[in-house]
């Protein structure tokens, strides 16, 4: 299947010098909820900001439903609705107003049933008539949605949607995010909660320094999370794993007194028991055991850190 | 063409109007009857004639233009400065539109204001002075012209500044200046020689007299001339707006 997003070989260098992406290359499938995990400064605002249209490229090409953004730039904003991180709303129009505002906009004709909907959808139909300046923090968040969604997109970009949401407004909105979803609506999000991604995400996607450095389908990072590593300490240093263990693919430390192993918590068997009746059997003695999980977040943290 | 989109940002912006109905005509409608009082009346009683008009009847095509040019520029300026200081430009950008709609939506708001505004200093001018207008059609052509010109210049500034004080200081250090030395008041004729050439640099000189002989077919410079500058001015601020959005200046980058 094309993809309805595809980025190719992209870079942006600032007027400053600074290169905030460095050949990024990115296909979005039709209907998949995406999360580009990152940590601040990694490029994420700025790659959506050049795909929607806000900032220019330096080099690449971007195609949106097989529409250049630039050479075809009407064909391709038409299919986006933008939510950006920062909370930037009119201060004295109405949520109706600004919501119809931004359907105009995109060259759509009025259509009070849709906004109706959308403000209902986000329980902002009672506030309708409000100035946006008396709306709290999550209510304007809200209203920036409505208006990404005033036009009809069929993708959907949220940048940071949940940065300072409360835990029962974060969960409010992944609500709305799946019901998107279900009907039709293709999702890319960034975030830097890790608990978000895996919540949301069908696919996720690690940028850092302006490079992608990972994209995975959240089944296969998750299946990574199943693995769990044994540690065991051993009394006396030991030159060689004895034949007798090479089924277990042990690790053995270069001062020969940590051997560790891997296994599936998800397993039928995690094959501890025998492994530690063949290490008595074998007459290696034990001074200590340990066991760790690694999380996406250590993935992150070790993706992330690497030179 | 999007005419959705330029419709919605033209009403957009005339709704801000709207609402802020004060300060964009109240405001300058007071502060237009207060030159008359003073330069009109209390003045201008005491000056003779100007080229045969009453001096508070020669100043209203000045004043209008005062008022035309200043709030031209601080409209179109101010329209498309706020969506950049508090980020709300993010949805322009984005949207399905050209830059030449984008402008059209701007800046036909900001001209569309100031020549409401013209027109009623002009109604305003009527209860002090006599009025008579020779030539309605050019009257109205060199109205038009300079809210367009005036607002594509303000639109200019408005992208170009990047705090509060530039949005000002165009204005106020250039623009004010030129106007009150382009004729408003006196006629050029009026100045020792030297400072007449250098009167003549000022492009400001040839909008009032082309709009003054609009109403008594007196002018400083010849009326093609009045009607050259004006365009071309209009043109140069065109070609610099184009410029901008080709290379995404202080917009995109």
């Amino acid at each position: 299947m094309s993809p309805i997003i595809s980025v190719s070989n992209l870079s942006k260098t600032y007027g400053s010098g600074f290169k905030a992406l460095k050949g990024i290359n990115l296909d979005i499938v039709k209907g998949e909820i995406f999360a580009l995990l990152g940590p601040n400064g990694a490029g994420k605002t700025t790659l959506i900001s050049i795909i929607c249209g806000i900032a220019n490229p330096s080099e690449g090409r971007i195609t949106i439903g097989g529409h250049d953004i630039i050479a075809d730039y009407r064909a391709a904003r038409s299919m986006i609705g933008l939510v950006p991180q920062e909370l930037h709303t009119d201060a004295f129009e109405s949520v109706w107003a600004t919501v119809s505002f931004s359907r105009g906009l995109f060259g759509k004709p009025k259509n009070a049933a849709h906004i109706e909907k959308v403000l209902r959808d986000l329980s902002l139909w009672d506030k309708k008539d409000d100035k946006i300046i008396t709306l709290s923090g999550g209510m304007k968040r809200r209203v920036m949605i409505a208006k990404a969604l005033s036009h009809e997109p069929q993708i959907l970009f949220l940048d940071e949607p949940t940065a300072g949401v409360d835990v029962e407004l974060r969960k409010g909105m992944w609500e709305v995010v799946r019901t998107l979803q279900a009907s039709g609506v293709t999702i890319i999000l960034t975030t830097h909660y890790i608990e978000e991604a895996e919540e949301m995400a069908d696919r996720i996607g690690v940028i850092n320094k302006g490079e992608i450095i990972l994209i995975e389908d959240k089944a296969t990072l998750m299946q990574k999370l199943g693995r769990k590593e044994l540690t065991l300490q051993l009394q006396n240093k030991l030159e060689a794993i004895p034949d007798v263990l090479s089924a277990y693919n042990l690790e053995l430390s270069d001062d020969g007194r940590t051997v560790t192993y891997d296994y599936d918590t998800k397993g039928d068997r995690t094959g501890i028991t025998s492994l530690l009746n063949d290490l008595r059997n074998a007459g290696i003695r034990i001074s200590d055991l340990d066991t760790k999980q690694s999380s996406l977040e250590d993935i992150f943290v070790s993706l992330v850190r690497a030179p | 063409m999007n005419y959705r989109a330029i419709r919605a940002i033209y009403l957009f912006e005339m709704a801000r109007t709207w609402r802020t109905l004060l300060q964009s005509i109240v405001s300058p409608v007071v502060s237009t009857s207060l030159y008359f009082v003073v330069f009109g009346a209390a003045i201008g009683s005491r000056i003779t004639e100007v080229e045969g008009v009453s001096y508070g009847t020669f100043i209203v095509p000045g004043l209008v233009m005062l008022s035309v040019l200043t709030q031209s520029i601080s409209n179109a300026s101010f329209g498309i400065y706020f969506p950049k200081f508090v980020g709300t430009i993010y949805e322009i950008l984005s949207a399905p539109i050209s830059y030449f709609e984008i402008v059209i939506g701007y800046v036909g708001a900001a001209a569309t204001k100031s020549i409401i505004l013209g027109l009623i200093i002009l109604a305003t001018a009527g209860l002090f002075v006599p009025l008579h207008i020779q030539h309605p059609a050019w009257m109205l052509t060199f109205l038009v012209l300079t809210a367009v010109t005036f607002s594509l210049f303000g639109f200019i500034i408005g992208i170009w500044a990047d705090g509060f004080e530039k949005l000002q200081m165009i204005p106020m250090l250039v623009v004010t200046p030129l106007t009150f030395l382009g004729g408003s008041f006196y006629s050029v004729n009026m100045l020792p020689s030297g400072w007449r050439t250098i009167t003549l640099l000022n492009p400001v000189v040839y909008l009032i007299s082309g709009f003054r002989w609009s109403f008594y077919e007196i002018a400083d410079v010849s009326v093609p001339l009045s009607l050259g500058m004006t365009v071309g001015f209009l043109v140069a601020c065109m070609a610099i707006v184009g410029w901008i959005f080709r290379t995404g200046y202080r917009l995109k980058n």
